[in-house]
């Protein structure tokens, strides 16, 4: 498909799952109550649910096209680094500490903290070369070290109250965030999304291996440091404020990548379209599959995750097949 | 037509892992020479042409492209002064052949983002043709065979249009119709001005093709200048350890392997 047009495609899915969110409720599109209600309802609930879920599922979706054009791995997400790992950490210390009861916006300030101390770690770690291998590594023992830390936290709640608390916020979801969440995590989320989109070109050479790509004008150690702060901006704060929504950042890019001519660059901006379509879709089925609001969005993107990814290996068995 | 400049290389020396790979190496070439760069396994062939390439710096001596050193210049302008086609051939994505060689317009500030300039598509049209891969530009590269995709990845070289091209085995895998050809475009490049470093394993097309060459053995230049007097009986002898024979068949210079010397 051309791809000015899978463009245009894309952006109108991802417009008109944004205006579904901001207007569709548990009771369809009618709003009860004043005016002042209705008011306070669209502002002030919906519109931080919708333009999370655009800037989320946006930053998910091209975190993973970047990411997997890097590491040149058709299966690399954008908790690959282990940073989103972090964020869930910071998070998690927040609730068990009581800190996030205190403080406003104690939790994704922590997100935040957590996710800045594993881009430092994962940092000293990978080192001074540029190889794929050596990022990945670093990358699976930060995000292994964050996760035992988190299951230590688990462990040791308070109270099964707490632990609860911290195992739904662990599932992702877009539910009561305010505005101030989306002005916290929006500058952040800009920059790094810019930095990743700004890797196009030099993924493309990458698709030749790093000899080539590096003969056709890219720096490897300059890409490595886009990358991995791009990541650590974007998804860092994008987990910090709704926790690990799964699968979205593996699964667009996959299902896109057919879609376009190819290279890993032409997949950037259709990713970040079909990112935020997938999550603000996701999260308005939401509302009609679990108007109560117990199941997490999290979750649901898992639910359609695996099946996916069941279908992928069914439908690529015989190519992937030796 | 980018203009080629002497490439010149003094005193390389290169340590991997503690073990010396290169030693006191010289290397020059001009404008419209032709130099095929032999040697055993692990003679260093391979690291040579990615410190000439600029892509690993020497850990002594240095790369003089003209009069600038090529640590010192950006990587773009390198990309447009200097193709280089490593021994490696994958490709990581399932792209089109055009596509694939269209990433050697990259350097020239091309590419799928920012669309092709007319110079841009002529420079793809005359690598594809030069290698015989026209018919295939619409195939994706996971469907060719590897010498298909050999032909492919050395278009994507050539279509960087730069004034010294270096490839790493770029015969290897190819059927005789196509090694000759390949060599046949090397040799018309090189008439163009522009300067080739080749290595390579078959000493026959090397001595038939290039003037020149250079024989590395143990990271040291075991003899270079002409190729005729470079690849002789008793130098093969020297660097490779074999017993050879030299003949000429129908006006061809032919390389025998006899055998292993005891």
């Amino acid at each position: 498909m051309n791809a000015m047009r899978l463009a245009a495609l894309l952006g109108c899915a991802a417009l008109a799952a944004f205006l579904l969110s901001l207007f569709m409720g548990v009771d369809g599109f009618t709003v009860a109550g004043s005016p002042e209600a209705r008011r306070m309802i669209l502002l002030e609930v919906r519109l931080p649910r919708a333009l999370l879920g655009f800037m989320v599922g946006g930053t998910l979706g091209l975190a993973g096209a970047v990411l997997q054009g890097y590491l040149r791995n058709p299966l690399a997400e954008p908790g690959i680094l282990g940073i989103s790992g972090g964020a869930a950490l910071g998070a998690v210390i927040a609730i068990h500490s009581g800190l996030a009861q205190v403080v406003a916006l104690a939790l994704p300030l922590a997100g935040l903290t957590g996710a800045a101390l594993a881009t430092l770690a994962l940092t000293v770690l990978a080192g001074r070369g540029t190889g794929s291998v050596t990022l990945i590594l670093a990358g699976v023992a930060v995000s292994s070290l964050a996760a035992a830390l988190t299951s230590l936290a688990l462990n040791l709640a308070p109270n099964p109250f707490a632990a609860s608390e911290m195992l739904y916020w662990l599932m992702g979801s877009l539910t009561d965030r305010s505005l101030t969440h989306v002005w916290l995590a929006a500058p952040l989320m800009a920059i790094g999304c810019l930095l990743l989109a700004a890797t196009a070109r030099d993924l493309d050479a990458l698709s030749l291996g790093e000899a080539a790509a590096q003969n056709l004008g890219v720096d490897p150690t300059r890409l490595r440091w886009v990358v991995v702060s791009g990541t650590a901006l974007a998804v860092g704060a994008a987990t910090a404020v709704c926790g690990a929504i799964s699968f979205v950042g593996l699964m667009v890019p996959h299902l896109l990548r057919p879609l376009t001519s190819g290279e890993p660059g032409q997949l950037l901006l259709p990713s970040f379209l079909g990112g935020a379509a997938l999550v603000l879709l996701a999260d308005v089925a939401l509302r009609i599959l679990s108007p109560m609001g117990d199941l997490r969005l999290g979750v649901l993107t898992a639910l359609i995750g695996a099946p996916f990814f069941l279908w992928l290996v069914l439908s690529r068995r015989s190519e992937l097949a030796p | 037509m980018s203009r080629a400049t002497t490439l010149s290389a003094s005193g390389i020396g290169v340590r991997l892992g503690g073990r010396e790979i290169l030693r006191d190496i010289a290397f020059t070439i001009s404008p419209g020479e032709l130099i095929a760069v032999a040697g055993p396994n692990g003679a260093g062939k391979s690291t040579l042409l990615r410190v000439l390439a600029g892509l690993t710096p020497p850990d002594a001596g240095s790369v003089r492209l003209g009069d600038m050193d090529v640590r010192t210049m950006d990587r773009r302008s390198l990309g447009r002064a200097i193709a280089y086609l490593p021994q490696d051939r994958t490709v990581h994505w399932p792209l089109k052949v055009r596509a694939v060689v269209a990433l050697g317009r990259i350097p020239h500030g091309s590419g799928p983002q920012r669309g092709e300039s007319d110079i841009d598509r002529a420079m793809i049209q005359a690598a594809l043709k030069q290698t015989d891969t026209e018919a295939l530009a619409d195939r994706s590269i996971g469907e060719l065979s590897g010498g298909e995709r050999a032909r492919v990845l050395i278009a994507r070289a050539l279509a960087q249009d730069a004034g010294i091209l270096i490839a790493d085995e770029p015969a290897a895998g190819l059927d005789p119709a196509h090694a000759l050809a390949l060599f046949e475009t090397f040799v018309a490049i090189a008439a163009q001005g522009r300067a080739v470093i080749v290595a390579l394993h078959d000493l026959s097309l090397a001595l038939r093709y290039c003037p020149g060459a250079v024989l590395l053995k143990d990271g040291e230049v075991a003899a270079s200048g002409h190729a005729r007097d470079v690849l002789t009986e008793p130098m093969i002898a020297r660097v490779y350890g074999i017993t050879a024979k030299i003949a000429e068949v129908a006006g061809v210079p032919c390389v025998i392997p006899v055998s292993v010397r005891p």
